[in-house]
């Protein structure tokens, strides 16, 4: 059964404590190459928000059938075909009914099928918390969505430094990479500040 | 015959130093990011992420390579992805059944080797244009530089972190060092993420450095060479002008004897 920490976990926990990007190393391929300027973190954040949120039902589903089936060892290579089919779904469908939020989320979308973070958040919301058998479907919805925004959160935060610092002077073996992921690791450290939170 | 055989050999073997060094994955094209990471928090993680992407990079390198001609270009990246999770499956179930202790250790990185971008960007890059031989090489530099930068990163964190040197276990082996004192002094931070951010970045800087000095000399050599064709040039010039120069005294000369034989057949 799944207690109320469990809800707080996969709710605030997500943004804060299990940050993705600070606190568990998932989705850093486009942390840090998409946050040079804070338009388009936002709009990566939100496409990953987007498609985690709707990829960790279909990946819900998809596991129940693989349990009913016994073939549970096609986990890996049955969620990464999902996500791509979802991905490209999600663009077609977009295009067509909603071209505003299309263009909006624009370059973004087929990026992320090799985000790990989607992928990460479909496994992890069946191995992790401790609940046999994973999350229920409407806890791993909530997680996933709230990991997005903890994404979210980190990549605008990042984006933000960025644009200031273009203006400083950085030593010239650390431009680039090197300074951003020094950031990040200051950012990280206040990160894991929030791990008392939750007791 | 020997000489190009060894040409052959210097080839490939520029293929595997490429990955290894020229453009070492992790610190030159700064891909695989969240492995690097995540997993590097001891020398023996470190190594064993290394080695498992290794294995599935050559697998994946060779398959693509050889079915390059057979898929579809319009679905050659799903095509792709397949083949890749393919082998992080059998990888997933034999490390489970035969190093248990490093199954639990890469936890959910292991699965996630499928969304490794070095991987898929070497298939699309290298193996799908390339023979099955140099994709298999191609695999294996990448895969060893990409190795050699987890191992180091490892290392540099679990000797500041915790104080040891390459601690791990296979089986019921154990190895590794403590060294004396040392792990009630270590800092913790290097072991928690914003260690593994800290030392990427500061390794990756120092790599800058490096490399930057090394193009710097690099490029003073090609000038100097540049400066000494230059010189050569303008000698070369020199010599032809002085050429032309005596030619026309000669002309000249032949030319005033000629008016001299003419003035005295006139005057005769």
């Amino acid at each position: 059964m799944i207690t109320s920490a469990t809800w707080l976990a996969v709710t605030v926990g997500a943004i804060l404590v299990n940050n993705y990007v600070l606190c568990q190393f998932l989705g850093i391929c486009p942390f840090l190459g998409v946050s040079k300027k804070v338009d388009t973190a936002l709009g990566m954040g939100l496409a990953v928000t987007f498609v985690m949120g709707i990829a960790s039902v279909f990946t819900w589903l998809v596991q129940k059938l693989l349990v009913a089936l016994g073939i549970e060892y096609l986990q890996t290579i049955a969620f990464i075909l999902v996500i791509a089919a979802l991905v490209q779904l999600i663009e077609m469908t977009l295009k067509k009914f909603m071209p505003s939020l299309y263009s909006a989320l624009g370059v973004y979308l087929p990026l992320i099928t090799t985000n790990c973070a989607v992928l990460g958040v479909a496994i992890l919301n069946i191995q992790s918390f401790g609940v046999v058998g994973g999350l229920s479907l409407l806890a791993s919805f909530l997680n996933a969505v709230f990991s997005g925004l903890g994404f979210l959160l980190a990549i605008l935060l990042l984006a933000g430094i960025r644009e200031r610092m273009d203006v400083d002077a950085v030593p010239k073996p650390f431009k680039g990479f090197p300074i951003t992921l020094i950031t990040a690791s200051i950012m990280s450290m206040a990160f894991v500040a929030f791990g008392g939170l939750l007791g | 015959m020997s000489n190009s055989k060894n040409n052959v050999w210097q080839q490939k073997g520029k293929i595997i130093s490429n990955g290894l060094l020229t453009s070492n994955p992790t610190f030159r094209l700064v891909l695989g990011m969240c492995p690097t990471l995540a997993v590097t928090t001891s020398a023996f993680s470190g190594l064993g992420m290394g080695l498992a992407a290794t294995v599935v990079l050559v697998c994946s390198n060779a398959l693509v390579s050889l079915l390059r001609k057979v898929i579809p270009d319009k679905v050659r990246i799903p095509a792709f992805v397949l083949i890749i999770a393919t082998f992080v499956s059998l990888l997933q179930m034999l490390l489970q059944k035969f190093i248990p202790t490093l199954y639990s250790m890469l936890g959910v990185y292991l699965p996630l080797i499928v969304v490794n971008c070095i991987i898929l960007a070497r298939a699309e890059a290298f193996a799908s244009v390339n023979k099955v031989s140099d994709s298999i090489l191609d695999g294996l530099g990448m895969g060893l530089g990409f190795t050699l930068a987890l191992t180091l990163l490892g290392f540099i964190r679990e000797f500041i972190g915790s104080g040891t040197i390459f601690m791990g276990s296979i089986g019921a082996t154990e190895f590794g060092l403590t060294l004396g004192k040392l792990p009630e002094y270590s800092m913790s931070l290097f072991v928690l993420p914003a260690g593994g951010f800290l030392t990427l970045g500061l390794v990756m800087a120092a790599f800058n450095a490096i490399y930057s000095a090394a193009e710097k000399k690099k490029k003073e050599k090609m000038e100097a060479i540049a400066a000494q064709i230059e010189e050569a040039k303008k000698e070369a010039e020199d010599f032809a002008k002085l050429d032309a120069e005596l030619a026309a005294a000669n002309e000249a000369q032949v030319n005033t004897e000629e008016n001299k034989a003419e003035n005295e057949e006139v005057a005769k």
